[in-house]
């Protein structure tokens, strides 16, 4: 059950002036269960690169697996591909259409042409799952907060039962609570429901807390692909490409510039703390 | 997939044909299609042709950007030229069951399909090479005389370079919105007309709640800005002819004049 990305590259516009090539000979794996955060500033081609893993774009070259097979054979079912790999885009405000949360929910598993029982029963699963309050099932999406239309989007995509998960900036334009509260419920997912998960974000502090692998994107390219801690060691190049690193390891770094003697491998605050009461 | 449409889009290059003043553009446009449409032989045609091919030459758009643009005017094109071939009355030339092909029929669909290519093609130059913004100046200036019959001249144009200014902006969303219910297992293509229409919901739904919160948010940012309307309304760019502009009425009106000298029936052109 994995993505296999082999050489992959894609242009836009390929025939004219306005070339421009979005992926540049990408290659990874990404094996079942794991927790993969995907970074990259605006126009890196994490967007496209996540576009190709649910064959809502095709590679211009290269091939892309799922589950050892190629998704551009022309046999391969692109429904049920989507109906394995789930891809919430950024506004939830593109995908919300029914008149009520819960009939939105269930426009997923319909498509997948379940029966109308099974179809209900997943909805609801999945409402709860997301956590959202039985309360709002019947009113309309339009009228709920951003972070509530946020997990209503994210149940539309876990009705259909995806075995990858992919999120696209699911904490963009949420207050500090909300994006707490959505990163611990992909978390869950995670570890209850053993979803793969790939989690596309432009924040470090929001990545470095949860994930176990990071992929770094520029220009096209894949640069990193590594556990936080090593990614997080190329504090220049990060920088360098209009990214950071969680701002505790920038603390760790001053403290050692300051002349303490600690480790800078740090990238989430329990660490930090440890590692500066052992010093003291 | 639908950023292919390139009808009504800019296409940004520094040529003559840029730099020109959109008043020029517009009018040489109208002046264009009425030739087009006033010529009857293939002399008129060739002519056509090769005006349109220098300009789009001058203009550096590349000329298969253009015919990208074409691709959704096909079936409408296809629609007519199918309408004209079986329904123009004349001699038969071939015929099954109820339909007959008439060789004044074949004359007529060909004349139809070349004249909507190049009123297409034509107009399409004027909006590649002419920002939405700058067009819209132009036709509020040239239409400015039609004030003193009180037609709010001004919010027409402002009206059509709002409406001008969002159709990328929407194409985008509605890319964005189709991939997201794709995503879902939405699927566009397949299944019978009713079924293709009911498609359509997801996707019509969340396009204009977006266009009506923009329409709203835009509304509140010229209020904030304290717009007003046309009173008193200086410009940041006033238009002025320049030379280039002269040298381009002149090769207009030359076009005009010969296409509608030759362009018309004569005798030599008995066999149209």
């Amino acid at each position: 059950m994995s993505i296999i990305f082999n050489h992959v590259c894609h242009s836009y516009d390929a025939d004219t002036q306005l070339k421009i090539d979005a992926l540049k000979d990408v290659s990874f794996k990404i094996e079942d269960g794991e927790f993969v955060g995907l970074l990259g500033h605006t126009g890196s081609g994490k967007s496209t690169l996540v576009q190709h893993m649910n064959g809502l774009m095709k590679a211009t070259s290269g091939e892309v697996f799922f589950d050892g097979k190629d998704i551009a054979d022309k046999e391969y079912s692109l429904k049920e591909l989507r109906s394995n790999v789930g891809l919430v885009f950024q506004y939830p405000e593109h995908q919300l259409f029914e008149a009520t949360v819960f009939e939105d929910v269930c426009f997923g598993p319909k498509n997948q042409g379940l029966e109308k029982k099974e179809i209900e029963l997943r909805a609801f699963y999945a409402l709860k799952q997301v956590g959202l309050e039985e309360e709002y099932f019947y009113q309309s999406p339009f009228e709920l907060s951003g972070g509530q239309k946020r997990r209503v989007a994210i149940a539309g995509v876990l009705a259909m039962k995806p075995r990858v998960l992919i999120l696209d900036e699911p904490t963009a334009g949420l207050d500090p609570k909300g994006r707490d509260e959505i990163l611990n419920l992909i978390k869950k997912l995670h570890d209850e429901e053993k979803i793969t998960i790939i989690l596309v974000s432009h924040s470090m502090d929001d990545v470095a807390n949860y994930v176990d692998r990071i992929m770094v994107m520029n220009k096209g390219q894949l640069i990193f692909d590594d556990v936080p801690r090593e990614v997080f060691r190329h504090v220049e190049e990060l920088e360098g490409m209009g990214l950071a690193v969680p701002q505790v390891t920038y603390v760790m770094h001053a403290l050692k510039n300051a002349g303490m003697d600690v480790n800078c491998d740090i990238t989430t605050i329990p660490e930090a703390v440890d590692e500066i009461m052992s010093c003291l | 997939m639908i950023r292919d449409i390139t009808l009504g889009q800019y296409y940004h290059a520094e040529s003559e044909v840029h730099k020109l003043d959109p008043r020029t553009k517009v009018v040489g446009t109208f002046v264009f299609i009425i030739a087009l449409f006033c010529v009857s032989n293939v002399w008129g045609y060739i002519l056509a042709a090769v005006y349109l091919a220098l300009v789009i030459k001058l203009s550096t758009v590349p000329f298969k950007y253009m015919i990208k643009g074409m691709k959704p005017i096909l079936f409408l094109m296809m629609i007519t030229v199918l309408f004209n071939l079986f329904l123009t009355a004349g001699e038969p030339v071939w015929s099954w069951w109820k339909l007959s092909i008439s060789r004044e029929g074949i004359i007529v669909a060909c004349k139809m399909a070349v004249r909507l290519t190049f009123l297409i093609m034509g107009s399409s130059v004027m909006t590649l090479t002419t920002t939405p913004n700058s067009l819209t100046d132009g036709l509020e200036r040239l239409l400015r005389p039609l004030k003193k019959i009180k037609v709010p001249v001004h919010e027409i144009s402002m009206m059509m370079s709002i409406a001008l200014r969002f159709i990328p902006i929407l194409i985008e969303e509605t890319d964005k919105i189709m991939k997201a219910q794709m995503a879902r297992g939405a699927d566009f293509e397949s299944g019978n007309l009713i079924k293709k229409a009911k498609s359509l919901v997801p996707l019509l739904v969340p396009l204009f709640i977006s266009a009506f919160r923009r329409a709203n948010d835009l509304a509140m940012a010229m209020e904030a800005r304290c717009y007003h309307g046309d009173e008193g309304r200086t410009k940041m760019k006033p238009l002025h002819y320049d030379k280039r502009d002269y040298f381009a009425y002149l090769a207009i009106w030359l076009m005009f004049a010969i296409c509608i000298a030759f362009g018309r029936s004569l005798w030599w052109a008995w066999w149209l």
